[in-house]
């Protein structure tokens, strides 16, 4: 009982110095261009929480997590853009839409397992691409939404550069990890891990699979969309590139290469990706000059197979594991003099 | 043009896009009635074999040499794969197999960038000569080499597994491993099979078609993801379900296309698969009974 209460004060502590780290980081780096990577890490952030409570806790995979992005980017977008609406309902509007959409559309889709729901959810992440794509007069089509998208503003301030907008973003993010935090801690999050346990055991003992399941894609779907929503009002131009297959696989790459289960794999696997595709940008024109802007692809692939085949539970969990063996055989070192 | 030529082109050109997807789905099921794995990286292959081909003719081998080497460069890379890659990781969940063979894809399609560029290749028809005219509606020759090399192919895959001593080992792997193995079958040398042939069937897809739509390093990923569609409309187990669910998912793409909006005809492949998947979860010919625990 001791032990687990001192593990609840260590978990604080290590959220407490996060949080301080997080918010004296902007005050240090003077560069806006890794202010702006620090930026993009904490979106990315949001939509991979919701995407590991998904894969981590219902253990189910999603390949369309791209299009809730996208759903809450162009209905954002669009909205303050087209419609005039306040960027703050607009964000609210995409959240609950997409939430709902999420909801109807896991209705059949949760009907199905395993390999048939990947792809359930991959036809539909393609399905909002196309729509993107062709609804020409709505979205503006492949050249993108072509009226500005207004910054997000509180009160006077406008949020109209990295240094502001880098506090939103990281407040937001802690926020959404909280929530995620306290989800699985609840019932709903013990009824989650009963069901990536085994899901005929779940149910046979009384837990509405179903349902659950539903929530916590719903729930996914509407972080990727404030998410989304965030993204569209930091770089203030949309089209439909971003929101396509390759970012969705990039999110699933994030949340496996971070861990499923554990709220601190997100920030780190989205940290790793981020920072390594960023760096490949630098360096990579210099090793292999006639390579064009997408190689980073190829690491990304070797990345996700070496992990899956290697560190099946990610890194930060492999890394937590060989800590624990250091200090126990530090420990057993210590009692036998 | 009148309605039912029109019908009748849609028709000719979703029966040749529909061979192809025949050979992609029947690779999709022989790798996962074998291994229980649904390999993402199918579209890849056949990529690959298109790639090789061109490479291959352009460098002045004839064609008929360049189309064998190709098939078995493609043979020897995804043997090498599955040796590499999924054999280590054989013990995993299917969640993670599932996204291994998604990482495999995209390392392959990266490399193909890192070689070949973003440009696209052509290819010459097998055979030369002007479109043939049937009732209204026409067809390039080319498309006749995708459909009968479809046919071939598919009579070739019937009498290896009827007939030969590895394909009986195969279809005795997809009706019980446990069996199989008390009979002496390598269920490890099974997956390798498996996977080889099927990459055989891929490439053999991607060179047929090159000449029709151009090589690029990207075109794995539609292909493969159709082929995926019409293997799980036909029951993702069932190989005539497979080549059924092929040729209808070209046919009713090229209607939807011309009928409806061109614009819209990749998504069109997908609204029917959903459609088929919430309508009838186990596929169209498919037995979507309970899983046992």
């Amino acid at each position: 009982m001791k032990d687990l209460l001192k593990q609840k004060r260590l978990r604080h502590a290590l959220i407490l110095l996060f949080t301080l780290i997080i918010f004296t980081l902007p005050f240090l780096i003077t560069n806006n261009y890794y202010l702006s990577v620090l930026v993009i890490i904490g979106i990315h952030t949001i939509v991979v929480v919701g995407l590991c409570l998904l894969m981590g806790y219902a253990g189910q995979i999603s390949l369309g997590h791209a299009a809730f992005y996208g759903l809450g980017a162009y209905t954002s977008g669009i909205l303050t853009s087209t419609y005039n609406v306040s960027p703050w309902l607009a964000l609210l509007a995409g959240a609950v839409g997409t939430g709902i959409i999420a909801y109807l559309i896991g209705i059949p889709i949760f009907r199905l397992k395993e390999h048939y729901l990947a792809l359930a959810t991959l036809g539909f992440g393609l399905i909002i691409h196309v729509i993107l794509m062709e609804e020409v007069e709505l979205t503006g089509g492949p050249s993108g939404l072509s009226k500005g998208i207004p910054y997000l503003s509180i009160g006077s301030l406008v949020l109209n550069n990295d240094f502001k907008f880098y506090f939103l973003v990281w407040i937001l993010a802690l926020l959404a990890l909280i929530l995620a935090n306290n989800v699985v801690h609840s019932r709903i999050g013990r009824a989650l891990r009963s069901i990536h346990g085994s899901e005929f055991a779940a149910q046979s003992l009384g837990v509405d699979t179903g349902r659950h399941k539903l929530q916590v894609f719903a729930l996914s779907a509407v972080y990727a969309s404030v998410a989304g929503s965030l993204y569209a009002h930091y770089i203030t131009f949309i089209s439909p590139s971003p929101f396509g297959l390759m970012t969705s696989i990039q999110f699933v790459v994030m949340a496996v290469v971070g861990g499923l289960a554990s709220i601190w794999g997100p920030i780190f696997g989205v940290s790793v990706i981020t920072i390594m595709a960023e760096s490949l940008k630098e360096f990579m024109p210099l090793l292999i000059p006639q390579a064009g802007g997408e190689y980073e692809i190829v690491v990304y692939g070797i990345i996700l197979v070496v992990i899956m085949i290697f560190m099946p539970d990610g890194l930060t969990a492999t890394l937590v594991k060989a800590y624990e063996g250091w200090r126990y055989r530090k420990e057993r070192a210590n009692e036998t003099p | 043009m009148s309605l039912s030529s029109e019908l009748l082109q849609y028709l000719l050109s979703g029966l040749t896009m529909g061979g192809i997807y025949a050979l992609v789905a029947l690779g999709f099921v022989i790798i996962h009635n074998v291994t229980g794995i649904i390999n993402f990286a199918q579209g890849e292959f056949v990529m690959l074999g298109a790639m090789f081909m061109v490479t291959l003719v352009n460098a002045g081998v004839p064609a008929a040499g360049a189309l064998v080497i190709a098939v078995i460069l493609v043979m020897i890379v995804v043997g090498l794969i599955e040796f590499g890659a999924i054999r280590t990781a054989k013990k995993a969940s299917p969640l993670t197999l599932v996204i291994i063979t998604i990482g495999l894809s995209t390392a392959i399609k990266g490399i193909a960038l890192l070689i070949w560029g973003t440009n696209p290749y052509k290819l010459e028809p097998f055979t030369k000569g002007g479109p043939i005219h049937i009732g209204g509606a026409t067809i390039i020759p080319q498309s006749l080499w995708v459909i009968g090399t479809t046919v071939l192919v598919l009579a070739l895959t019937f009498f290896i597994f009827e007939y030969t001593y590895w394909g009986k080992a195969l279809r005795a792997c997809v009706v019980n491993k446990f069996a199989a193995r008390l009979m002496g079958i390598n269920p490890q040398r099974m997956s390798l099979l498996a996977f080889v042939f099927s990459a055989a069937l891929a490439a053999l897809a991607g060179i047929v078609i090159a000449p029709i739509t151009y090589v690029t390093y990207d075109m794995g990923l539609m292909l493969g993801l159709k082929g995926f569609v019409a293997a799980v409309l036909g029951g993702l187990s069932s190989t005539p379900g497979a080549v059924i669910g092929g040729l209808a998912l070209g046919i009713m793409e090229s209607m939807g296309a011309g009928l409806l909006s061109s614009g819209y005809k990749d998504g069109i492949a997908f609204i029917i698969l959903l459609l088929v998947l919430f309508l009838k979860p186990g596929g169209l010919f498919g037995t979507s009974g309970t899983k046992r625990v």
